[in-house]
């Protein structure tokens, strides 16, 4: 799996933080994501694919393995 | 069949739907399609339909009041998706095709043109119709934001130098005023509440978010009821407040607030109150489900009914619902959370803040326009706010808010 985030759509909300710590942060200055892990491991996938689903801004691209 | 103790609270059965079974999912904004998705990622390898009354590919809305509508994001890049990965849901999309009726107890839904389509499962996920003010419709200038035509249409009116008036105080008509100052509009923002927001985030936050406003130049009318919308040959010409002021407008936006939209669940055999009246699993009915907007759920750590408007309870709640159509039995108890962005000012809220409780000050400092307030009723933390410090508001609302249970309001 791999992830991708878009710094411009993100609106900070931190829910990808709230689900899946190990993977996503914030910013301390604005809350914008960061992306600790862009190819997690398969115990992540799952928090990943919930993050991704529930951000309200849909900056979280996952590409799962063809 | 799946084994529950609802407590009393979950009034509906559940209706497994099989791998093979038709999931109808009326409404395909953020809500019916997040479930859509969902569904599918959690196995559902049936048929899947969404009829939405939209003729455009499923968009988001926030933007619509402020990079759309500032013209800084073409319409789409508001899309939710692109049109390859909605064809990889493998659904039935039906656009332009609204649905007029529901047979709960049958699970059939009648569109506008006539067709009538069976679920297994019936979603409604038809989300808000916009309150309008009386004597609008026949005048040109007034608009309402809440779709994308809405806003493509407003847009075109928003040149510099155009005299806009704003009615409503809330999170759209802040965002709406902010987005008009910063293309240069004469903006006057007229409400009936006391301060922007004060409604949500009470007088404390609101008062600063209002001197935010007059700041950047908007002419605040608050505390001011509208008495009548006044016009020329078919044009809106302004605003008429009820102390007898006259703001003259070459353009108005309505945003007074919204209604659920459930005029076309009329007879259904749903309860209807403030929204579509669901249990604490989102359930309807034997088999029928309400998400985002327009759903009025009981939220077991309340233990009393929460219909939210926001963006976050439309994807949050569709995943609740999607796994409950596939045999979970999952309660829906979250902590409702929403943003807005007005000018620089990034604003969070989770949790419940209201109006009744006292703020303090957590972190940073409101002088600095950067800081984060926890909201207390009866001693207990019931809401968190952020404002330009998103995560310091998360890292508090991690140790002061828990789900379930909220403290009760």
């Amino acid at each position: 799996m791999k992830v991708a985030v878009d710094e411009d759509k993100c609106c900070g909300a931190g829910q990808c933080v709230l689900i899946a710590p190990e993977v996503f942060d914030q910013r301390d200055d604005d809350g914008i994501v960061i992306l600790l892990e862009p190819e997690p491991d398969a115990d992540q996938h799952a928090a990943v694919r919930e993050s991704a689903a529930v951000c309200p801004a849909f900056a979280i691209e996952v590409i799962e393995e063809a | 069949m799946c084994q529950r103790d609802d407590g009393g609270i979950s009034t509906y059965k559940p209706r497994l739907v099989t791998a093979s079974g038709h999931v109808l999912i009326v409404g395909a904004s953020a809500a019916g399609l997040s479930t859509a998705e969902a569904l599918r990622r959690n196995g559902h390898q049936g048929r899947l339909t969404l009829l939405d009354a939209e003729p455009h590919l499923p968009y988001d809305r926030p933007p619509l009041s402020k990079q759309v509508l500032a013209g800084a994001w073409e319409p789409e890049r508001a899309r939710l998706r692109g049109q390859a990965q909605l064809e990889a849901l493998g659904a039935e999309f039906a656009r332009g095709e609204p649905a007029v009726a529901l047979d709960a107890a049958e699970r059939t839904v009648t569109t506008a043109s006539g067709r009538v389509l069976r679920g297994d499962a019936v979603v409604i996920a038809t989300g808000l119709t916009p309150c309008r003010l009386p004597g609008q419709d026949g005048l040109a200038g007034v608009h309402v934001l809440r779709g994308l035509d809405d806003a493509l249409a407003l847009r075109a009116l928003l040149t510099a130098g155009t005299r806009l008036v704003v009615v409503g105080e809330g999170v759209l008509g802040g965002e709406i005023a902010a987005t008009a100052r910063g293309l240069g509009l004469e903006v006057t923002l007229a409400g009936m509440g006391r301060a922007v927001l004060g409604d949500q985030l009470g007088d404390e936050i609101g008062g600063l978010l209002t001197r935010t406003h007059a700041e950047r130049g908007v002419r605040l009318r608050l505390g001011a009821a509208v008495d009548a919308l006044t016009g020329e040959a078919g044009q809106v010409t302004g605003v008429r407040l009820a102390g007898g002021e006259l703001l003259p407008a070459d353009a108005v936006v309505v945003a007074v607030g919204c209604r659920p939209a459930t005029g076309w669940l009329e007879g259904s055999g749903l309860t209807l109150g403030d929204g579509v009246e669901c249990d604490a699993r989102c359930r309807a009915a034997e088999g029928v489900y309400a998400v985002g907007d327009v759903a009025s759920f009981v939220h077991e750590g309340l233990g009393r009914r929460l219909r939210l408007e926001n963006r976050t309870n439309a994807t949050e709640q569709a995943q609740t619902v999607a796994a409950n159509i596939l045999g979970a039995d999952r309660p829906y108890a979250p902590i409702p959370y929403f943003w807005t962005d007005q000018y620089d000012v990034k604003i969070q809220a989770h949790g419940l803040p209201s109006p009744a409780a006292e703020v303090a000050i957590a972190e940073g400092d409101p002088e600095q326009r950067r800081f984060a307030a926890l909201y207390r009723e009866d001693g207990r933390v019931t809401g968190v706010l952020g404002w330009n410090m998103p995560k310091q508001a998360r890292l508090l609302r991690q140790r002061t808010l828990t789900t379930p249970p909220l403290p009760p309001t």
